[in-house]
C-alpha cells in the first residue's frame, strides 16, 4: 500500500510537471502572438528587428513602439517589443542577453542608463547586431545612431520661457522629472538651467528638480512634497509625460488652478482634461508614434547597409521622408522635427490621436 | 508545540529518497528545458545557457547565505540595499582616487559589516523581530547610499573590472565558476559541519538548543554576517556587469532571492530544508526567466508566473502533509 502509494504521488506530479508546461505553452503563444503579430511558422527567415523601452505601462512608451512596429511591418519584417516592469538598466541587460540570443538584426532601445548598458550593447554589436537608440540615448560607444525627437536646446529654452510667461516672469519654479539616469531629460534640464542664467530671469528662482521615476505614485507624491516644501511654488515644469500628467491631478485635487502653473511633455490624449480645464494652459510633445517610426526605418537602413551610421549619411524614412545624419557630441544622430505646442485650441483635435 | 526529531541520519529508502522536494524541483527544472525548448529554437544553444547564467547569477550568490537565515526562521529583507551600498561605496571611494583592488576590498568589508549590526541588533533587542531589524536596517543603508551620490550614477571603473560580471574562464563565464565555488563552500558549511547541525537545531527549537550549550546569539550574528559578505559579493558582479552603479540598483533582489529559497523548499518555519534545493530553485527560476524572455512573454505577465510558482511551491508540501495525515487515520 505505502509503496502503491509513493508511486501514485511521484506519477501525480510528473503529470502536473508535463501539463503545466502544456498550459504554460498555450500562454505563451498567446503573449507572443500580442507581441509580434508577424510571428508565423516561418521564424528563421524573417529578418527581426527588436525594440526595448524603459519600462511597461507608459502610454507614451507603448505609442513609440507601436511606431516602430508600424515601420518594421511596412517594411514586411518581424518586430519583438519588449519593456520590463521596472525602469533599470539591470532589467534592460537581461532583455538585450534575451535577444541576443535570438539574433535579432537590429536593436532600438530607450536607455534608462547611458553607461550602465554599455557592456551589454557593445556584446550585442560584436554579435553582429545593428544597435540604435532613440528618445534616451545611451553613450556614443553603445551605439551606432541615436533618433532625436526634437532639439534638446529648444526643447528645455521653451518650457522655461513657457512657465515663466505663465507666472508672469518671477517666482519659485520646480522641474519634476522622470529617473534621475534618464539621459534625454538631464539633457533638457541642463539646457532649462541655461535658459535660467539669462539676466532676463533674475526673479525666476529654480528651487529642486525632483525624480518621479516615471512612475504614477512616485510622480504624484513627489509633486504633493514640492507643494508641501516650497509653499510659495508657482509653477512646475515636467519634461515626462507620466509627471505632467501626475501633477496635473495633484493641482486638479488640491484645486491649486491659477496658483500653481503647469507645464511640460504630455501626451495630448492624458493632458486634454487638465488644457481644458486651465490647470496646464499649454504643454509640448512631439509625435511619439513619429520617433518610433523613424527609429524603425533607421533600423532597417543600418541592417541592409544603406547607412552605417556615419554624419551625412541620407536614408528615406518612408511617410517621413529623406533624413540625414548629423554629430551629436561624440557620436551621431537623426533628428525628428520640433516640438508641437498643445494648448486649449488644439488639444480637442488631438487627444484622440495620440 | 508541535515536536520535531532530528535525525542524524535519515533512514533511506527508495521511495524516500525520490519523494524528497529536491527530486520534484529536478523535474520541474527538466520541466522547464522541455518547454523552453519547444518555445525557442535558440534555447537549447550550448552559448546561450552559458550566457543565460551570467544574467541571472548575479543575485545568486544571497540565496546561500539566506537558506541558513531561514532555516533559522529568522529573514533578512535588507540585503539589496546592502549590495546598493556597498557597491556605491565602492564606486564613490574609486572615482575620489583609492585604488580599485582597495575599493573592493573595503565593499567586501561595507557588506560584511552592514550584516554584522543586522545580527548584533537581532541579537540585542530579541523583542524586535528579524523582519523589523532589517526592515530599519533596509532603508537606513539605501538611505545612506542616496545620500553619498544623491540620484547620481557612478562608475568608469577600470577595464579589468568587467571581467567579474562578462569575463570567461576556458569558455565557462566566471561568474558560473564563483557561485560554483561558493555554492560548495555553503553546501559543506551547512551539512558537515556543526555548525550546520547547530543552525537546524536552532531553527527547529532554539530554546532546546540555547539549553544544549549552543551559542545561539553567536550563530545568528555568524549567519547575518555572512549575509552580508555575500551581499557584498552580489554588489560586485552586479556592479561590474553595470559597468556603473547607483543608490537604486539591486531593487527588489531581496524578495526574489527569498523567493528562489522557499521554492527550494527551505520552511520559513525554520528548521527544514536543504542547500541543494534552493541552488536548484536559483537554475530553475533563472532558465524560467531566460526561457521565457526569449519568447518575449511580457513583463506583467513573467510577474505573474513567478508568483503562481513561488504559491504552489509554497502550498505543495502543505497539500502533502494534509494528504500523508489524512491517510494515518
Amino acid at each position: 500500500m505505502k509503496k502503491f502509494f509513493g508511486i501514485f504521488l511521484t506519477a501525480v506530479m510528473l503529470v502536473a510537471v508535463l501539463s503545466a508546461c502544456g498550459g504554460k505553452n498555450d500562454g505563451n503563444s498567446g503573449g507572443q502572438a500580442s507581441g509580434s503579430p508577424a510571428a508565423g511558422g516561418d521564424s528563421g527567415a524573417k529578418k527581426k528587428f527588436a525594440i526595448i523601452y524603459k519600462n511597461t505601462g507608459n502610454p507614451y512608451g507603448e505609442k513609440e513602439m507601436e511606431g516602430y512596429k508600424n515601420a518594421i511591418e511596412e517594411l514586411g519584417y518581424e518586430a519583438i517589443l519588449k519593456a520590463p516592469d521596472q525602469p533599470t538598466a539591470e532589467a534592460q541587460i537581461t532583455m538585450i542577453d534575451e535577444l541576443i540570443s535570438q539574433k535579432v538584426n537590429a536593436l532600438a532601445i530607450v536607455g534608462n542608463d547611458p553607461d550602465a548598458l554599455q557592456p551589454a550593447l557593445e556584446k550585442a554589436m560584436n554579435a553582429g547586431i545593428k544597435v540604435l537608440s532613440l528618445d534616451s540615448a545611451v553613450n556614443a560607444e553603445s551605439r551606432m545612431l541615436h533618433i532625436n525627437q526634437a532639439d534638446p536646446e529648444r526643447i528645455g529654452r521653451t518650457l522655461v520661457q513657457g512657465i515663466v510667461e505663465m507666472i508672469g516672469g518671477s517666482g519659485e519654479i520646480a522641474i519634476l522629472s522622470a529617473t534621475s539616469q534618464a539621459t534625454n531629460q538631464n539633457l533638457w534640464i541642463d539646457w532649462m538651467k541655461k535658459e535660467l542664467e539669462d539676466p532676463k530671469y533674475a526673479d525666476v528662482k529654480l528651487v529642486k528638480v525632483a525624480y518621479g521615476d516615471d512612475l504614477r505614485d512616485k510622480s504624484v507624491s513627489e509633486t504633493e512634497a514640492l507643494l508641501k516644501s516650497y509653499p510659495n511654488l508657482k509653477g512646475i515644469i515636467s519634461p515626462t509625460t507620466v509627471g505632467v500628467a501626475a501633477a496635473g491631478k495633484v493641482l486638479t485635487d488640491k484645486g491649486l488652478k491659477g496658483k500653481v502653473q503647469l507645464t511640460g511633455l504630455g501626451l495630448p490624449s492624458e493632458m486634454a482634461e487638465y488644457i481644458q480645464s486651465g490647470i496646464c494652459q499649454w504643454m509640448y510633445l512631439w509625435n511619439p508614434l513619429d520617433v518610433g517610426y523613424l527609429s524603425g526605418y533607421a533600423a532597417d537602413a543600418l541592417v541592409n547597409g544603406t547607412i552605417t551610421g556615419a554624419v551625412g549619411d541620407k536614408f528615406t524614412a518612408g511617410k517621413l521622408g529623406e533624413k540625414e545624419i548629423i554629430a551629436d557630441g561624440d557620436g551621431t544622430q537623426v533628428m525628428l522635427g520640433d516640438p508641437f505646442k498643445f494648448d486649449a485650441s488644439n488639444i480637442a483635435e488631438w487627444k484622440d490621436v495620440y | 508545540m508541535e515536536q520535531r526529531l532530528i535525525a542524524n541520519k535519515k533512514e533511506l529508502t527508495l521511495k524516500g529518497f525520490f519523494l524528497q522536494w529536491e527530486w520534484l524541483l529536478v523535474l520541474l527544472l527538466i520541466g522547464v528545458f522541455v518547454m523552453n525548448s519547444n518555445l525557442s529554437e535558440y534555447f537549447l544553444d550550448s552559448a546561450n545557457l552559458r550566457d543565460a547564467t551570467m544574467g541571472f547569477l548575479d543575485k545568486a550568490f544571497i540565496v546561500l547565505p539566506m537558506v541558513f537565515i531561514i532555516l533559522l526562521g529568522d529573514i533578512d529583507i535588507s540585503v539589496a540595499s546592502i549590495v546598493a551600498l556597498s557597491s556605491v561605496i565602492m564606486a564613490d571611494l574609486y572615482n575620489h582616487g583609492v585604488p580599485m583592488e582597495l575599493a573592493v576590498i573595503i565593499c567586501l568589508a561595507i557588506g560584511t559589516i552592514c550584516g554584522w549590526v543586522n545580527g548584533l541588533l537581532i541579537v540585542k533587542y530579541k523583542e524586535l523581530s528579524a523582519v523589523i531589524v532589517t526592515l530599519a536596517t533596509m532603508i537606513i543603508y539605501r538611505g545612506i547610499a542616496y545620500i553619498l551620490l544623491e540620484d547620481q550614477a557612478s562608475g568608469k571603473f577600470p577595464s579589468w573590472f568587467k571581467f567579474l560580471g562578462w569575463g570567461y574562464v576556458g569558455g565557462i563565464p566566471f561568474i558560473l565558476i564563483a557561485f560554483v565555488f561558493f555554492a560548495v563552500v555553503f553546501w559543506i558549511l551547512l551539512h558537515k559541519t556543526t555548525f550546520g547541525r547547530m543552525v537546524y537545531a536552532m531553527g527547529n527549537n532554539a530554546t532546546a538548543a540555547r539549553f544544549s550549550g549552543i551559542q545561539v546569539d553567536k550563530i545568528k550574528i555568524i549567519v547575518f554576517t555572512l549575509a552580508g559578505l555575500m551581499s557584498a559579493i552580489t554588489a560586485l558582479f552586479l556592479t561590474s556587469r553595470m559597468g556603473s552603479t547607483r543608490p537604486n540598483i539591486a531593487m527588489g533582489y531581496e524578495l526574489e532571492v527569498i523567493a528562489m529559497v522557499v521554492l527550494g523548499g527551505v520552511s520559513t518555519a525554520g528548521g527544514k530544508g536543504r542547500m541543494i534545493g534552493a541552488i536548484l530553485a536559483v537554475f530553475l527560476i533563472g532558465f524560467l526567466r531566460y526561457g521565457l524572455g526569449l519568447v518575449n512573454v511580457s513583463a506583467q505577465m513573467l510577474l505573474i508566473i513567478m508568483g503562481v510558482l513561488l504559491i504552489v511551491s509554497v502550498a505543495i508540501p502543505q497539500l502533502k502533509q494534509r494528504f500523508a495525515y489524512a491517510r494515518r487515520k
